[in-house]
């Protein structure tokens, strides 16, 4: 997964076009494709370029900011490319993007929802508001939408007015809420999320339920797995958590019970 | 999506020095949605015929059912267990009865048979047999199974090292496929004993 950012080069860091002029920087322009199938082109195109289909993500907000948790796992169709992939996107220090749908798509408008973000804090000297982060990266997938990218992600962070949470589609949709996951693996996430979730929730709380909540979500769905990251944003930025395997998890949370057979013969044999 | 690939399975035969080796994983599935982690996949015909059924869940134990049944009328008219090459060709007859609506599966044969020589075959779901020397996969991790496997294998190895190889082999493959793993089953089978094994694996 290589981030090609040529298209970018003669749009928005060289600002060839005059965009700095004019203050903020609008959507990067592409060239599109000289074919007669216009929807049939980009739609194979997008097919050959689809691995992360497969994934749970989640965010929550509770007493002390907001959790957001995330697996590794990226696939196309049935086989794992990778057991490694970062689906927590570190927008600023106060800011974090999760990724669902197609990796190079969230990856690239995340990155450039970074750009905007800096802009606007170079521009007016104070750091824009989640609402505002979420409302830019809507309104330029919504300008995209049709065109087949697929993003589906969480804005998640702490602004002036305490912690935001936004979710955030390629089909134009952004909501405002507490309590979001996404993804494959979102409706094995959201039965225990939501069982387990209160507002008054301490730190380590909160990340547990973040952890197990995912981890559920791993063993249930083929397409999510590898490792459980963490993350906590509160009024100072966000801190990583933890980052477990799921094999580890699921041996720490079910552990292998010996049966009787096998226990009498550990103890006979001294090993228990 | 191929019907093959709706439970999801790995399955995989070696042959070792006067012993063979058999082993799957225990995902039952239906696409992406793990319904159970402890299925069964290898059956035991006899002791020295092992018989493993991968692809869709439903005609892996119908055929089961109708591969015991078979077997155990020979075993009634002829006082003695089938071996494993007439095995073959009896599951072979089996599944090309349904040439036009077949069963979703692809048999994996191990067997022991005269002066304990191991044999091992593999056919398409219609019956097409084939036979081979070192080892068989099949399922939705078979890909990642040939790799495994062709790296892996050595000829002629004793029950404990084959019960190794194959096993690394085994969870190496399903960790590459979101269709398989959640643990194994191993059978190793030498002329005296039949060595069953579960694995731990990654449950995810």
């Amino acid at each position: 997964m290589k981030l090609d950012t040529a298209g970018l080069e003669n749009h928005v860091f060289l600002g060839a076009n005059g965009e700095f002029d004019r203050g903020l920087p609008t959507a990067p322009s592409f060239e599109l494709p000289s074919v007669t199938d216009f929807d049939g082109f980009q739609k194979d195109a997008v097919q050959m370029v689809k691995p992360a289909k497969g994934t749970t993500t989640l965010a929550f907000i509770f007493k002390e900011g907001v959790m957001v948790a995330a697996d590794s796992r990226a696939s196309m169709g049935g086989y794992i490319s990778s057991q490694s992939v970062r689906k927590i996107i570190e927008i600023n220090p106060y800011m974090l993007g999760t990724m669902a749908g197609g990796a190079a798509d969230c990856q690239f408008w995340l990155r450039n929802l970074g750009m905007k973000c800096r802009l606007h804090e170079l521009a007016n000297k104070r750091r824009i508001s989640i609402a505002g982060a979420s409302k830019l990266l809507a309104n330029i997938l919504y300008s995209y939408r049709g065109m087949g990218l697929s993003v589906g992600t969480m804005v998640a962070g702490w602004d002036e007015t305490g912690p935001g949470l936004y979710y955030v589609d390629s089909e134009g949709g952004r909501l405002k809420g507490t309590r979001f996951s996404v993804g494959s693996g979102s409706p094995y996430a959201y039965g225990v999320l939501d069982n387990g979730y209160r507002y008054d929730m301490s730190v380590e709380e909160a990340a547990e339920l973040a952890r197990r909540s995912i981890y559920h979500a791993t063993f249930r769905d083929g397409a999510s797995g590898g490792v459980v990251s963490v993350y906590h944003v509160g009024p100072n930025g966000w801190k990583k958590l933890s980052g477990d395997d799921v094999s580890e998890l699921h041996y720490k949370y079910y552990p292998v019970v010996l049966s009787t057979v096998e226990q009498e013969m550990a103890e006979v044999s001294g090993t228990a | 999506m191929s019907i093959f690939e709706y439970n999801g399975s790995a399955l995989v035969a070696m042959v070792g020095k006067n012993c063979f080796a058999i082993a799957s994983d225990r995902r039952f599935g239906v696409q992406l949605q793990t319904i159970a982690t402890d299925f069964q996949r290898i059956f035991k015909i006899h002791d020295k015929v092992f018989l493993g059924l991968s692809g869709l869940a439903t005609d892996a134990q119908t055929l089961y059912q109708r591969l015991v049944f078979r077997h155990k009328l020979f075993q009634l008219r002829e006082e003695r267990d089938m071996k494993p090459e007439t095995f073959a060709s009896l599951v072979s007859a089996i599944l090309y009865e349904k040439r036009f609506g077949p069963y979703f599966c692809q048999p994996v044969i191990a067997g022991l048979g005269d002066d304990n020589k191991p044999f091992i075959c593999t056919m398409d779901s219609i019956g097409a047999k084939e036979l081979a020397k070192d080892f068989v996969v099949a399922g939705t991790a078979s890909e990642s199974l040939y790799g495994a496997c062709e790296s892996m294998y050595k000829p002629d190895m004793e029950p404990d090292e084959l019960f190794e190889t194959i096993s690394q082999a085994l969870q190496a493959s399903v960790d590459r496929d979101c269709l398989s793993g959640w643990g194994g089953h191993v059978y190793v089978v030498t002329p005296t004993e039949v060595r069953e094994s579960t694995l731990k694996g990654r449950m995810d």
